[in-house]
């Protein structure tokens, strides 16, 4: 059965890739309780880092969702004209929420500011000397008629003030449904009456709800006019004007609306456009998400140094099957790739569980704030490999040991 | 007996010596020749110490000489890379040790599959070359058992089918029946003498004179220098 085999020494041994990743798998089920505690460092380190920028993309597309509907198509411009004794008037001209709704892009517009009454001058459902009807509480705001529509105003009865109440100084209010509970308002069939200081203000719809200004909700509204002539100008806090846009309008409006509202002095007022977007994206990931990637980051250390760890005890286990290899015809790079490539597959299972983990925090977490959960694809396919890096980062060491053994050395054990 | 002195060597020494650079130098195996043919059974015996694995690992490839020249079938191997050394290791030499040194985890087909691993076999050649060699050791109803599962004796069968399966040019044994009975060993050294009927070329290490009984020709070895070398090839 032996040949005779004269000279022609064989050039190298080989080693399949799929054998030496067969040897990996085997020699990390050799021993499976302690490559499940070996694996849990990088698992807690990439479900951390899945979980971190999981929910802070769920979180910021929450934000952006909120934002495209509501914010993104709201300005508001304040008056900062001069409002000296003798010139006590605002800014904001009669005409104001034409004048911006001319502009392209616009929906609506409407003056309001809050009215400062007097002492003698508190809200009342009857007239006053009648008893237990006071209600201090209640705030007055002055508006005109584009604040209902600006605000998204709905009705629980009755309607909104309109340009005719306006214009004709009508004596007219808009109450909020808590505030008509308050005063004892339950319908508005009978004409029913609030007393501000001693005027008497006919109620014509009661609020049920608004998307913006929620003040609005807990205050009596008056047509500006009226309250113009009976309370004057708006003292302290000034005039603002809120303005509802297209989407993707606002930035223009905001940029015309001072000049529109006052081609003389457009100094007079101060334009607030809606946030950008990427500003609270940013903000949001800068607060949340860095300390946690900080921990992320730790635990995949922590995880790379255990793997390391059982990696050299492998080693030092295995001296004897590291000889026989090496009897067998392994080469010394064949030792290192068969460590390397099962510290490498721990921490790629590692990362592999943890990126599963994390996403189901996310989606946990995400369904029960009832978000829609956003994982960027790029995130989930570089979690795994972040595990692969740190298991062959910790490989490498115990790897370029074990082929350093002398194989007689090896045998000895 | 001719056959010994004239066929072609397996194993050539010429000079060849081990020294340990210490301090103190430890001169593991004194400058030696030998020279050991195609097809013979060689025991070499000594006592604990005296050189024997280092005349083994020499033979074997796992170590290399300080001194002299070592040709295996006729190749110069001090002329080899480590690379080329771990080649003709792989393909010209089956090991038996003491220690048996299989995997515990494995059973006794992969254990012997695992010699034909490096050399790129495909699967399922292996798997039936191991099989077929299981067999030839006496071992194919235990090809799934795994080594804590098996006796002594049976271990070391898997070890000598793992030394097999490569189809070496040359079995090299140390202390095989070391950690055997003598029941088991007799068994072993009759498989052993099996193999080199069939032609095999077998060195065996052993300190136990009995053993050493077995083959066709003894080398004593006593503090690193080789003593005699007695033929008993008219006896066998
Ligand atoms: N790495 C080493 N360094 C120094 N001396 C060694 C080393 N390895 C073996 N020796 C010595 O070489 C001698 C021969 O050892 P060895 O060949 O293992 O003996 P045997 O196998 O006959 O028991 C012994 O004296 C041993 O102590
Ligand atoms: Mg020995």
């Amino acid at each position: 059965m032996t040949k005779h085999r004269r000279g022609a020494a064989p050039e190298r041994s080989r080693l399949a890739v799929r054998d030496l990743l067969s040897e990996a798998v085997a020699g990390m089920l050799q021993r499976p309780a302690r490559s499940v505690l070996t694996a849990l460092g990088t698992v807690l380190g990439v479900g951390a880092f899945i979980a971190v920028l999981g929910l802070t993309g769920t979180a910021t597309s929450q934000i952006d969702h909120r934002f495209n509907s509501l914010t993104a198509t709201e300005v508001s411009v304040t008056d900062v004209g001069p409002r000296n004794a003798a010139a006590r008037d605002m800014s904001f001209p009669h005409n104001a929420d034409a004048r911006i709704t001319r502009l392209n892009g616009a929906l609506a517009a409407g003056v309001f500011w809050s009215v400062r009454l007097g002492p003698q001058q508190a809200v009342r459902a009857a007239p006053v000397g009648t008893a237990n009807s006071v209600d201090a509480r209640t705030q007055v705001i002055a508006a005109s008629p584009g604040v209902w529509q600006a605000s998204q105003a709905r009705f629980v009865e009755g309607r909104a003030f309109d340009g005719f109440h306006e214009t004709h100084h009508q004596a007219v209010a808009v109450i909020g449904s808590a505030t008509a509970a308050r005063l004892g308002i339950t319908t508005l069939r009978t004409h029913p009456a609030v007393f501000i200081g001693d005027t008497a203000f006919t109620v014509i719809g009661i609020l049920k709800d608004v998307e913006r200004k929620p003040e609005l909700l807990m205050s009596i509204t008056v047509p500006r006019s009226v309250a113009e002539r009976t309370w004057g100008a708006p003292t302290d806090e000034g005039a603002q004007m809120l303005i509802s846009t297209r989407l993707g309008a606002a930035a223009q409006i905001a940029d015309e609306a001072a000049v529109a509202l006052r081609p003389d002095h457009p100094e007079y007022f101060k334009v607030t456009p809606p946030p950008d977007p990427r500003s609270l994206r940013t903000a949001v990931s800068d607060d949340l998400s860095q300390l946690f990637l900080l921990l992320a980051g730790v635990c995949l250390i922590i995880g790379a140094v255990g793997i390391a760890n059982t990696t050299l005890v492998a080693v030092l286990e295995r001296t004897g099957e590291i000889g026989l290899r090496r009897a067998l015809g392994a080469r010394g790079i064949h030792i290192t790739l068969q460590f390397l490539t099962e510290s490498a597959a721990l921490g790629l299972v590692g990362g592999l569980v943890g990126t599963s983990i994390g996403t189901v925090v996310v989606v946990t977490v995400a369904a029960a704030k009832q978000w829609t959960p956003v994982i960027d694809p790029a995130t989930l396919a570089v979690a795994p490999t972040l595990g692969l890096a740190a298991g062959l980062l910790a490989g490498m060491y115990p790897a370029w040991r074990a082929s350093r053994i002398p194989p007689v050395e090896a045998l000895r054990r | 007996m001719t056959t010994t002195l004239h066929g072609s060597a397996v194993i050539e020494f010429r000079g060849v010596g081990l020294t340990y650079p210490g301090p103190p130098a430890v001169h593991a195996l004194h400058p030696c020749d030998l020279r050991i043919a195609d097809g013979e059974f060689v025991t070499v015996v000594g006592p604990s110490g005296s050189g024997k694995s280092t005349l083994l690992n020499i033979a074997g490839l796992l170590d290399t000489p300080t001194q002299g020249q070592y040709l295996l079938n006729g190749i110069d191997t001090a002329a080899l890379s480590a690379t080329r050394l771990a080649a003709l290791r792989g393909e010209r030499i089956g090991f038996v040790f003491q220690a048996f040194h299989l995997l515990p985890h494995r059973s006794a087909l992969e254990n012997v599959e695992l010699a034909m691993v490096y050399r790129a076999v495909p699967r399922p050649q292996r798997r039936a070359r191991a099989a077929a060699v299981l067999e030839r050791v006496g071992l194919a109803h235990r090809a799934a058992a795994l080594p804590t599962q098996m006796s002594g004796g049976e271990r070391q069968r898997v070890a000598v089918a793992r030394a097999l399966v490569g189809e070496p040019s040359l079995l090299l044994c140390d202390e095989p029946t070391g950690n055997l009975d003598s029941a088991t060993s007799a068994s072993l050294l009759e498989l052993l003498d099996t193999l080199h009927r069939d032609g095999m070329t077998i060195v065996v290490i052993t300190h136990d004179r009995q053993v050493a009984q077995h083959g066709q020709r003894t080398i004593t070895i006593r503090d690193g220098v080789l003593h005699d070398s007695a033929h008993r090839s008219e006896a066998a």
